[in-house]
C-alpha cells in the first residue's frame, strides 16, 4: 500500500511509545502518532496534554491542546500550575514530545524568533511549555520533517536546550534528564551518538538514500555504524491513522466558519 | 446581586487606561466579549499578559490597545502564527510592543506567587533557555538548605483579571468547569476581577473540590452568553475550532483585519456573542 513520508513519520513515532510511557503531547505529528499509538497496541500509554488533561483519550485529532473532547475524555484535568510542578517538575513525564522552527545536531530547539531577537524577521509563537519540557520531561522525542531551513548549522535561539555542544553539556547545567533521545522525520530515525551526543542517523525509511538525508540538513550529517531500514507501515496502522485523519478533518470542516 | 452589570458598566467600572489587565482562559473559556468591550472603550497602553495570547490578544494587540505584552506561547493554536501580534512584534504596526517573554511554566508559577500573596515563584526552569538572556525579570535564587540554583519570576499581579466562566450563583459565587488553567490563580492575583458568565443559577451544584470563585474574590459579573467565542465553555458549546483556521485569513491584511473589527466588534453590542455560537439562530 502506498504511503505518504509524513504517515511513515507518525507511524514511526507511534511504534516507539509502550503502555508504561507517560506522554506529554503536542499538537501536530506528535499528537497523531500518540493517538495512532493507543489504536496500535498501546492503549495504556498515558496522554497529558499540556493544557492539564491527564489521560486524555480524544476520539478525534484536537485541533488545539485545549480541545473540549480532551478534557471530556480525560482522567482527571488539573490547573496550569499544578501540571507545571506536580506533573513536569515532579518527574512523572516519561516522553516529552517537542518540534522545532530550528533544530541543530544537538538537538537544540528555536521555536523563538528566526533573526535576532530584538529586530525578528520572523517572530515565531515561543517557547510555551518547552524550555521546562525539554529539562523535566525523563526523556525527549522530537518529531518533525527534515529541511534545510529548519536543520540548521546553529539556531537563532536557544529556546530550549538539547544537549548543547554536546558532551555533558546537561549535566554541566545541573540538568537530571537524558534529554533528545530520539529524532524522527520524514526520511529517518536519528538517535544521539555515545558520549558526543550529537544526533546521528540509525535508521533510514523505505526508499531514502542517505544523499536524501544529506539534501536536507544544514550540517554534516552522522550516520551511526550500522544503520538499519524502517520497516514501512502496515496496512493496519495506515487504515486507522487515516481514518483518525479524515474524521478529524471533516469534524473541523463541519464547526462554523464565519468571516 | 449587586455584582452583576452590564458588561459595559463593568469594563469601565475596572479597566482604565494604562491598566495591567489579564485576560485568561488556556484554550477554554477565553474572555472574548470582555477583550472586545475593552476595545469599544477605547483604552491605551494597556499591559496585556497572558500564557497563551491566542487571537484575543491578537485583536486586541492589531487594535492599538497595547503597550507592553508578558506571554509565553504567541500562536494560533494548532493553526500557525499570530499576524497582528507579529505585525506589531516585526513592523511596530500599529504600534510598538514592549515584549517580556517567558515560558509557560514561569507564568504559571507566577501567578501562583501572586494568588499566595509572594514576591516571587522559584521553579526548576529555564534550564539552558536564552530566554534568561533577553527577560531581566528572570532571576535565580539560591536553595538555602541544599545549594541548589533554580530559577525566580517576579509574581504576577495584574491589576484587573478579566475571566469567563460558566456561571454564577444568585449571590455572585463563580464556578469554573474542565481547563481551568491559571484563571484560580489569575483572579486571586489581581487587584480587581472581572467576570462573565453564560448563565445566573440559583445553585451551583458542584462538587466539594469545584473550582469556585467566591463573590467576595469577584468585582463584576456581567452575564454574556456565548461570551467565550470561538473559544468555548464546557457544557454549553464546543470549541470553534473553522473560525480559528478562518483567522489566519482574515488576520493576514491589515485592511480586512480592520475591517473585520469594525463589522464584527467596534459596531457589535455583547449581545451578539448568543448568536455567534453552534445551536443558535441568527
Amino acid at each position: 500500500m502506498e504511503y505518504t513520508a509524513d504517515e511513515m513519520m507518525i507511524v514511526s513515532a507511534a511504534r516507539a511509545l509502550s503502555n508504561s510511557d507517560v506522554c506529554f503531547v503536542g499538537i501536530g505529528a506528535p499528537s497523531a502518532a500518540c493517538n495512532l499509538a493507543r489504536r496500535i497496541g498501546v492503549p495504556d500509554v498515558t496522554l497529558i496534554y499540556e493544557s492539564g488533561t491527564i489521560g486524555a483519550a480524544p476520539t478525534l485529532l484536537p485541533l488545539s491542546i485545549g480541545d473540549g473532547e480532551l478534557c471530556t475524555t480525560a482522567l482527571t484535568t488539573v490547573s496550569s500550575p499544578e501540571m507545571f510542578r506536580y506533573w513536569l517538575q515532579g518527574g512523572w513525564i516519561t516522553v516529552g514530545f517537542l518540534g522545532a522552527a530550528q533544530l541543530d545536531r544537538f538537538g537544540n530547539i528555536n521555536t523563538t524568533v528566526i533573526g535576532p531577537y530584538h529586530k525578528p524577521t520572523v517572530r515565531l509563537p515561543g517557547g510555551g511549555g518547552a524550555p521546562e519540557i525539554a529539562a523535566l520531561s525523563q526523556k525527549i522525542y522530537i518529531v518533525m520533517k527534515q529541511s534545510r531551513r529548519s536543520f540548521v548549522e546553529r539556531i537563532d535561539f536557544m529556546t530550549s536546550f538539547g544537549f548543547g555542544t554536546g558532551g555533558d553539556d546537561r549535566q554541566k547545567l545541573g540538568i537530571r534528564t537524558a534529554g533528545p533521545q530520539l529524532l524522527i522525520t520524514d526520511l529517518a530515525i536519528w538517535k544521539p551518538a555515545r558520549n558526543t551526543n550529537e544526533l546521528q542517523v540509525v535508521s533510514l525509511h523505505p526508499g531514502v538514500t542517505r544523499q536524501d538525508v544529506n539534501a536536507t540538513v544544514g550540517w554534516k550529517v552522522k550516520y551511526s555504524e550500522v544503520v538499519t531500514a524502517t520497516p514501512a507501515p502496515k496496512l493496519r496502522e495506515l487504515k486507522i491513522l487515516r481514518d483518525l485523519q479524515r474524521r478529524t478533518r471533516e469534524a473541523h470542516r463541519g464547526q462554523r466558519v464565519r468571516d | 446581586m449587586k455584582l452583576v452589570q452590564p458588561l459595559e458598566q463593568a469594563i469601565r467600572n475596572n479597566v482604565w487606561n494604562g491598566c495591567s489587565v489579564a485576560f485568561e482562559g488556556f484554550t477554554h473559556l477565553i474572555p472574548f466579549a470582555a477583550a472586545h468591550e475593552t476595545i469599544r472603550a477605547g483604552l491605551r497602553d494597556l499591559t496585556l499578559m497572558r500564557m497563551t495570547p491566542d487571537l484575543i490578544y491578537d485583536q486586541l494587540i492589531g487594535m492599538g490597545i497595547a503597550r507592553k505584552l508578558i506571554f509565553a506561547y504567541a500562536g494560533n493554536p494548532g493553526v500557525g502564527l499570530l499576524r497582528r501580534l507579529r505585525d506589531a512584534a516585526e513592523n511596530d504596526w500599529p504600534n510598538s510592543l514592549i515584549i517580556e517573554e517567558h515560558s509557560h511554566s514561569a507564568m504559571a508559577n507566577a501567578y501562583e506567587a501572586g494568588a499566595s500573596n509572594l514576591p516571587f515563584a522559584v521553579l526548576r526552569g529555564y534550564l539552558g533557555s536564552g530566554l534568561v538572556d533577553v527577560n531581566r525579570n528572570v532571576g535565580s535564587v539560591t536553595c538555602p538548605f541544599t545549594g541548589e540554583v533554580l530559577a525566580a519570576v517576579p509574581a504576577l499581579r495584574p491589576d484587573v483579571t478579566i475571566l469567563h466562566a460558566q456561571k454564577a450563583d444568585r449571590h455572585g459565587n463563580v464556578l469554573l468547569e474542565g481547563i481551568i488553567g491559571v484563571n484560580k490563580q489569575a483572579a486571586l492575583a489581581a487587584t480587581r476581577t472581572v467576570v462573565t458568565v453564560e448563565e445566573v443559577v440559583d445553585d451551583l451544584h458542584c462538587h466539594p473540590n469545584a473550582c469556585v470563585l467566591p463573590a467576595f474574590t469577584i468585582d463584576a459579573i456581567s452575564i454574556v452568553p456565548g461570551g467565550a467565542h470561538p473559544s468555548y465553555a464546557l457544557g454549553y458549546y464546543e470549541r470553534d475550532n473553522g473560525f480559528y483556521l478562518a483567522w489566519d485569513a482574515i488576520s493576514r491584511d491589515r485592511q480586512r483585519f480592520l475591517s473585520w473589527m469594525e463589522d464584527n466588534v467596534i459596531s457589535a453590542t455583547p449581545e451578539t456573542f448568543l448568536k455567534r455560537i453552534p445551536g443558535e439562530s441568527h
